[in-house]
């Protein structure tokens, strides 16, 4: 069976260029990168290297650069070590109710230990309104933790106007950039970030690498403890395969970031419009802007569930909300924060296209979506109710 | 979406592994999949240290599923059952306690979940039949052009008694590759296709209710949807009505139970009838737990069309119990029925199932008033 991946906003495979760069690390370049002698020094080079790599994504020094085990960590660090560097009294985080599970339940572990939080609500387009924002500030808001692209509706967070309002308030800014990276423009002072939180593995890297941005000047505690290894701020040998193969995908995706964009804006915009034209209640969550490579579309009277099972089944990977830990479907938070009723938030399958979709991938989709939204409403007590 | 897809319902065990095996080993395309049901985190004080027994739903249990099917090699996924598990299956269960029933959760998962929703999903996905591992057997009778339910050829494990509710299209749609064989030859063929759950222990209790404590599983979901009510206490009482003590809530008690009652009046006494509205709980000697006849509703008919008259039947009352012969007569109601007993029979227990059969032929079944 020929088979479509559609959810590269759930990971990408890794790319030729990050491979090849990769390989050595393993069984010539194995040095530790702390090691005094040559071995070490030459993995130290590669670190280096990667560090400028992913520091030209980002457009900032390398020295603002920390490696980490992914996208998670980053928002770890930069939420838990900003908060924990504070000594304000009274310390208040702002965040949003469409964030990533890695902030949430960061911001709610900060809760247990007595940090009040705002979860700014978010309307039916899918984007956080600055005004709210602002409106969610207190005294002692030290940290403001606002995604960059949502990773189930693609929107686009308007960063560089909240970013202003952090400024003003003298609260640091945040943001989970593991969406938007390699798809939209990144640099951190338009966007006017102190932290930006980047995973390598959704842009044709390995998983288990990651990286953080952060301002020089703002001030974070490590919320890890051990060697001296990235200056102490985040300990343990560096994970110099996956360091190197993050620095490789980052170089790739800053050389593709316009190409790639305009080719898949277009892809996407195809795929939408073919499910929209073919497919009787089918709509588009969220607004605008949005990453070019991401559509997420509700199909009324479905379930996602079976929805994706029977795409599955013909060779097509599609994602539906959020997986719990066995893998089965839940509602997603998201789609529930920006309006929409769990069962039209169960009815939703997201689409994320990436490096290999191609026109006949999508169009290849756009076949078999109507025959399988066809038979399950014909199948489906929903439809006919 | 013609084709031959069958849909495998895989729960972790060594049943409806080795029923995927089976087919799979025939050449049948399958796909694996496993119902979330409950989520055991929701009652978490329920869980006693060391993890409880009867796992439902456990990530264990999803875990060994997984396992069984990237063995085999076929797709597998897991459905989110949980909405539907609740409303159809564990409010009747707690509701059928507090109301002094003796429920049959088992039954209406079958007849609300896994022959249901699970086979509606199925068809949804492109399975248009659904494979279990029950120990019962589908025929297809071409010269009556119904479904037949058969009991297991292990007698032993047979499960027919949790299928009564079963429709003719559900039978139609649906297989029991393990049906015709011994538990004995389910473990050897599981050892022989390498299932990797081949050593796992049954597990024979309730599978959202940790280690069988149905009383307090009430008691917590009661608390947590803020309907426990007053207190829930009464009095135990004879026949005559003498009080013999209290007891703490009706839903600690079944039809027949002797033990627990706590209560010393020299001569075993069983429950023998439960009465809500009192909330008393009426104790008696085994004589006073006979009955002759019952009546049984929302029937359903498997190997018969409807009943017109009187028919012999051997009735069986209770999983463990053995089918007693009867009489199956019509009421003025279509779904009713009366049942008489050759000879008296213990613990007709309302909530409980009353399936009948003609030897290993189940002729349909009802719920017990």
């Amino acid at each position: 069976m020929q088979r479509y991946y559609f959810d590269h906003n759930a990971t990408t495979p890794v790319a030729e260029e990050v491979l090849t760069a990769m390989l050595p690390c393993f069984r010539e370049t194995y040095g530790n990168a702390s090691s005094i002698h040559h071995f070490g020094q030459s993995a130290r080079t590669l670190v280096e290297r990667a560090r400028q790599q992913v520091a030209a994504l980002l457009h900032c020094r390398p020295r603002e650069i920390l490696f980490t085990s992914g996208g998670t960590e980053s928002d770890n660090i930069a939420i838990l070590g900003t908060v924990r560097a504070s000594s304000r009294s009274g310390k208040h985080v702002i965040t949003s109710t469409i964030e990533h599970p890695a902030v949430l339940n960061t911001c709610q572990a900060l809760e247990k230990e007595g940090v009040e939080v705002s979860y700014v609500k978010v309307g039916s387009s899918g984007v956080v309104s600055p005004d709210d924002v602002r409106a969610a500030l207190r005294p002692g808001t030290v940290l403001i933790s606002i995604m960059h692209a949502n990773n189930e509706l693609g929107t686009v967070q308007p960063l560089a106007e909240i970013s202003r309002i952090a400024r003003e308030a003298g609260a640091v800014f945040h943001t989970d950039g593991v969406q938007s990276a390699g798809k939209i423009p990144t640099n951190v002072d338009d966007l006017g970030v102190d932290f930006f939180s980047l995973s390598s593995h959704k842009i044709y890297g390995p998983k288990g690498a990651g990286a953080m941005y952060f301002r020089k000047g703002v001030e974070f505690e490590p919320i890890q403890f051990g060697g001296s290894h990235e200056r102490g701020q985040r300990p343990g040998t560096e994970n110099v395969a996956g360091i190197v193969g993050l620095g490789a995908s980052a170089e790739l995706a800053a050389h593709c970031l316009e190409t790639e964009g305009t080719r898949l804006s277009a892809l996407r915009d195809r795929l939408e419009r073919g499910i929209l034209e073919r497919v009787d209640q089918a709509s588009v969550n969220g607004g605008s802007p949005r990453v070019p490579n991401t559509t997420s579309i509700r199909f009324d009277h479905v379930e996602g569930e079976a929805l994706l099972i029977a795409l599955d089944l013909r060779g097509f990977a599609v994602s539906s909300g959020a997986a719990c830990s066995s893998g089965a479907v839940r509602p997603s938070h998201v789609l529930t924060a920006v309006g929409l009723s769990a069962e039209r938030a169960k009815s939703t399958l997201r689409f994320s296209l990436g490096k290999q979709t191609t026109p006949d991938a999508v169009d290849a989709l756009l076949e078999a979506i109507p025959a399988v939204v066809g038979h399950l409403r014909s199948l489906s007590p929903a439809a006919t109710r | 979406m013609p084709n031959d897809l069958i849909a495998v319902a895989m729960s972790g065990g060594v049943d409806s592994s080795t029923a995927a095996g089976l087919l799979h080993r025939r050449g049948q395309p399958i796909v694996g999949m496993t119902m979330q049901l409950w989520n055991q985190q929701r009652m978490p004080e329920l869980i006693p240290s060391g993890g409880a027994t009867g796992r439902c739903c456990s990530l264990d249990d999803v875990y060994d599923a997984r396992h069984v099917a990237n063995a085999l090699g076929i797709p597998y996924y897991v459905l989110n059952f949980e909405d539907r598990f609740e409303k159809e299956v564990v409010e009747p269960f707690v509701r059928d306690y507090v109301s002094g029933k003796t429920p049959i959760p088992c039954t209406l998962c079958n007849n609300f979940i896994k022959f249901d929703q699970f086979l509606d999903v199925a068809r949804q996905v492109g399975a248009d039949r659904i494979a279990t591992g029950h120990y019962a057997r589908i025929e297809h009778d071409a010269a009556g052009g119904r479904y037949l339910l058969r009991k297991g050829v292990d007698e032993s494990r047979d499960q027919s008694y949790f299928l009564f509710g079963l429709t003719q299209p559900q039978l139609e749609r649906s297989s029991f590759p393990l049906g015709e064989m011994l538990k004995s030859e389910v473990r050897a063929l599981a050892q022989e296709l390498n299932i990797p759950v081949a050593q796992k222990p049954e597990s024979h209790e309730i599978c959202f209710v940790p280690n069988g404590d149905y009383a307090r599983f009430v008691e917590s979901y009661l608390d947590q949807q803020g309907s426990r009510g007053e207190q829930p206490s009464g009095d135990i009482v004879t026949t005559e009505g003498r009080v013999l003590g209290e007891h703490a809530g009706i839903h600690h008690y079944t039809i027949g139970q002797r033990r627990g009652l706590g209560i010393a009046v020299g001569s075993p006494m069983y429950v023998v009838e439960i009465q809500p509205a009192d909330r008393r709980v009426v104790v008696g000697p085994r004589e006073e737990l006979l009955r002759k006849r019952f009546h049984a509703g929302q029937v359903n008919w498997i190997s018969i069309a409807g009943l017109r008259e009187p028919l012999r039947v051997q009735a069986k009352i209770r999983h463990q119990f053995r089918p007693a012969p009867a009489v199956v007569r019509p009421t003025a109601e279509p779904q009713r029925v009366e049942v008489e007993f050759d000879e008296r029979q213990p613990a007709v227990t309302p909530g409980q199932a009353a399936v009948f059969y003609q030897d290993d032929l189940v002729i349909g079944g009802g719920w017990i008033e």
